[in-house]
């Protein structure tokens, strides 16, 4: 089994963290794992994306055309990435700041309203980790204990004493998340 | 009056060749400063007791031979890059005594970003510098500190500010950072100017194993096959010339 | 005790790997995309460790010359940085391979030529593979192709380096450089002590005892007759390296009508694109060089009886397929295929390739 996930957006959403925890999650089961993200200056308000792999078997290509999901948090990251879905594949999208909605047929869309959520219950930071409880609602390629595994792991000790909110904003995402078709 | 058998006994010696440095002929033309500064460093190592622990790095330029007359460890550097040399083999063996010997276009053109940036570290190590304001080796090209007006194969018209700009006066500058801890001007044109330079040379060398940082010893030197002069006459123009250029004595001392 | 898996970027696993070699030291200018090499070394501070020294120098070509400075000592040291940054390294890499000097070289490959791109690339095969600086010398080129290889590959550049008192490079690109991967890290060795370096690099400059005479590293020679029987001396080296040191993998080889041939990410990708040609029953194989010098000339030149293709796959304009073309005697048709400028080609791409150029 192997997962093509891709995840763009703005830099500075979290979006190779939100990749990077992943990885760490599917390195707690023992999988196979890649992470591969777009770099440079892209990081400071451009749009950043990260392409990862969780497989079964080892990874061949880090770089993809085609992905099982893609999570898209910003107009043109859902320009760019809604072709490359594999047909029958996953797109998430969050409606803040989207003004054109995904138009293909023959893949499934779901829409996570996580910004204005993390906004509106004061917690930004943790906006990835809802979009991030969304997909794994979705799709459950990894056990939450997992995520908390990873995240303690990929954590400075200093933070670890986020690791109950971040819990709390995965929950909040499965919570969220709904198919628009 | 000895006889000559009476002169060559141990006990009636009063001078003689440094130790550490070998039979190897050397290169460097009559009335060079380069033979007479070996000699001295060869003598402050061994009267430190240094020898077995030193390590020299030599330039590009006429003195990237010297690897060949002091019996010492030798690194040869790429032209310029001697501080950077040194700062390794310094960083890395810390107990050992490291020192660059260097040329002005070694020092002062090619290699000012490395000799800056060594000094400004404060590595601890000396930079022995022979300005002689003139590429010798290359056969007599313009140096970053050739005087202005003096005549070099590359300003055979004379050095002219406008097309060349000034005269380096690299140690004032090295003088104002932090990691310099002792620079100093010297000569070793006479007798009592060699003595005061091994002096200050033997305080450089320490201060190196002190860890207080760089010590750079510039000798304002002569070059009289570059220069086209008699060795006699290089003395002369360059305490005439070079001097109130290079104004001699210590430039910085912590 | 288990080894640990751990997930890192290429960059920080050449760090870690470092570390663990027991390096003694590394010197490093910053610049993108391999900063997080110096970055790692800093952030573990190893001089609190393994005595390593880790210091951020003035330039490229002062970070060079610190390697030199410290190899002639006997040390193993290192530097890294990308293709820009690497050209300003050539000097001090001629001038150790023109002294005998060990010692390893990092380029994490970004897009030129010029200043280019921040993007991945392997135009820098050339460069590595045939010369870069100058003088007739050889560098011994690993291309790793998964952030393992870049653990493993710092081991086997100093131990090679060591062998042979050559400088050694490991030439990955920023896809290998920024991924993250699984690692398993080597054990932690001990810096060699001065004794074991003394009597295992008897030429090192560390101090000469009454015992030996004075020990110059220099790469001058100004009597000819003896720099010919120097370089004589490197050739005879070089061609040793050629005949014991050279590293491929051949990845689904048997029985197949066509061959790509890729390293580091370009193999990777081509990887994928040799499963997606199986899915619609094209017979491909990948062969993927580990070393780039000395070059798997012999065992490819075996292909040209087995294939009807041969596609070099790369992130250049085509410099490899020079050397697959001498591989084979041009026996046989081969092709290239690359993007350029920092953009990395995906699998379909290089399976589009394939049929367009090899099977028409």
């Amino acid at each position: 089994m192997q997962h093509e996930i891709i995840i763009a957006g703005f830099g500075g959403q979290g979006v190779l963290s939100m990749g990077k925890i992943l990885a760490y999650s599917g390195l707690m089961e023992g999988k196979e794992v890649s992470w591969f993200p777009s770099y440079g200056p892209e990081q400071r308000g451009g749009t950043a994306n990260v392409t990862v792999i969780l497989s079964d078997d080892r990874i061949s290509s880090p770089v993809l055309n085609e992905y099982d999901i893609a999570i898209v948090l910003n107009q043109p990251s859902l320009e760019k990435f809604e072709k490359t879905v594999k047909a029958g594949g996953v797109l998430i999208y969050d409606g803040y700041g989207i003004t054109q909605k995904p138009t293909r047929k023959d893949i499934r869309i779901f829409e996570i309203d996580a910004m204005n959520i993390a906004t509106q219950e004061g917690n930004a930071k943790a906006f990835n980790m809802i979009v991030l409880g969304g997909m794994l609602k979705i799709t459950p390629m990894v056990k939450i204990e997992s995520v908390m595994a990873g995240l303690k792991k990929s954590l400075p000790e200093r933070h670890h004493k986020l690791l109950p909110m971040n819990e709390k904003a995965i929950l909040r995402g499965m919570e969220l998340i709904r198919e628009v078709q | 009056m000895m006889d000559t058998i009476d002169i060559i006994k141990p006990e009636n010696k009063v001078y003689g060749k440094p130790r550490l440095m070998n039979d190897n002929a050397m290169h460097y033309c009559p009335g060079c400063s380069h033979g007479v500064v070996h000699k001295l460093i060869a003598e402050v190592i061994d009267e430190m007791g240094m020898a077995e622990q030193t390590i020299g790095i030599a330039p590009v330029g006429c003195a990237v031979f010297a690897y060949n007359y002091l019996d010492i460890d030798w690194i040869e550097a790429a032209h310029g890059r001697a501080p950077a040399v040194a700062t390794a083999a310094k960083r890395l063996n810390p107990g050992k005594m490291v020192f660059s010997y260097q040329g002005d276009g070694d020092l002062a053109a090619i290699g000012t970003a490395e000799t800056i940036h060594a000094c400004n570290r404060g590595e601890n190590i000396v930079i022995v510098f022979i300005n002689n304001a003139i590429y010798g080796m290359t056969g007599g090209q313009m140096a970053p500190t050739t005087l202005i007006d003096m005549k070099t194969s590359t300003c055979p018209y004379g050095r002219n500010v406008a097309l060349n700009g000034y005269p380096l006066k690299i140690s004032d500058l090295l003088a104002q950072l932090e990691g310099t801890y002792l620079v100093t001007r010297e000569t070793v044109h006479t007798a009592p100017a060699t003595k005061k330079a091994k002096k200050m040379l033997r305080k450089a060398f320490e201060n190196s194993m002190a860890g207080k940082g760089t010590s750079i010893v510039e000798f304002v030197s002569t070059c009289a096959s570059g220069w086209k002069m008699t060795p006699d006459q290089a003395n002369k123009w360059m305490m005439e010339n070079m001097v109130p250029m290079y104004p001699l004595g210590i430039i910085k001392d912590k | 005790m288990a080894e640990e898996i751990k997930l890192m970027k290429g960059n920080e696993a050449i760090a870690h790997a470092a570390i663990r070699y027991g390096a003694d030291g590394y010197f490093g200018y910053p610049i993108t995309p391999q900063s997080e090499i110096m970055e790692t070394l800093m952030d573990e501070k190893p001089w609190e460790t393994t005595g390593m020294i880790v210091l951020q120098a003035e330039s490229e070509v002062a970070a060079i010359n610190m390697v030199y400075g410290g190899a002639a000592c006997g040390k193993r040291v290192m530097t890294s940085s990308s293709s820009p940054g690497i050209s300003l390294k050539q000097e001090g890499i001629s001038y150790m391979a023109g002294a005998e000097l060990p010692g390893l070289i990092v380029n994490i490959m970004r897009g030129g030529p010029g200043l280019g791109t921040i993007q991945p690339s392997q135009a820098d095969y050339f460069q590595t593979v045939k010369g870069g600086g100058h003088g007739d010398y050889r560098l011994i080129t690993l291309a790793p192709a998964s952030v393992q290889e870049m653990a493993d590959h710092v081991a086997l550049g100093f131990d090679l380096s060591f062998k042979y008192n050559n400088p050694a490079m490991i030439l990955a690109d920023g896809v290998i450089g920024q991924m993250m991967e699984k690692v398993v890290l080597p054990e932690q060795r001990p810096r060699k002590t001065e004794e074991e370096i003394r009597r295992e690099q008897p030429w090192a400059t560390l101090g000469r005892p009454e015992s030996r005479g004075r020990n110059v590293i220099t790469s001058l020679e100004l009597d000819s007759s003896i720099m010919e029987h120097n370089n004589i001396r490197f050739q005879e080296k070089y061609k040793k390296i050629e005949e014991n040191e050279v590293l491929y993998e051949e990845i689904e080889c048997d029985d197949i009508d066509y061959l790509i041939v890729a390293f580091g990410s370009a193999a990777r990708i081509s990887q994928k694109a040799i499963q997606l040609a199986k899915e619609e029953g094209i017979k491909v194989g990948l062969f993927r060089p580990i070393t780039l010098w000395p070059y798997p000339s012999k065992i490819l030149n075996t292909y040209k009886d087995k294939v009807k293709g041969i596609l070099s796959v790369e992130l250049n304009a085509g410099q490899m397929v020079e050397d697959v073309k001498l591989a084979v005697e041009c026996k046989v048709l081969v092709e290239h295929f690359g993007r350029l400028g920092g953009i990395v080609p995906t699998p379909q791409e290089v399976l589009n390739a394939l049929k367009e150029k090899l099977i028409r």
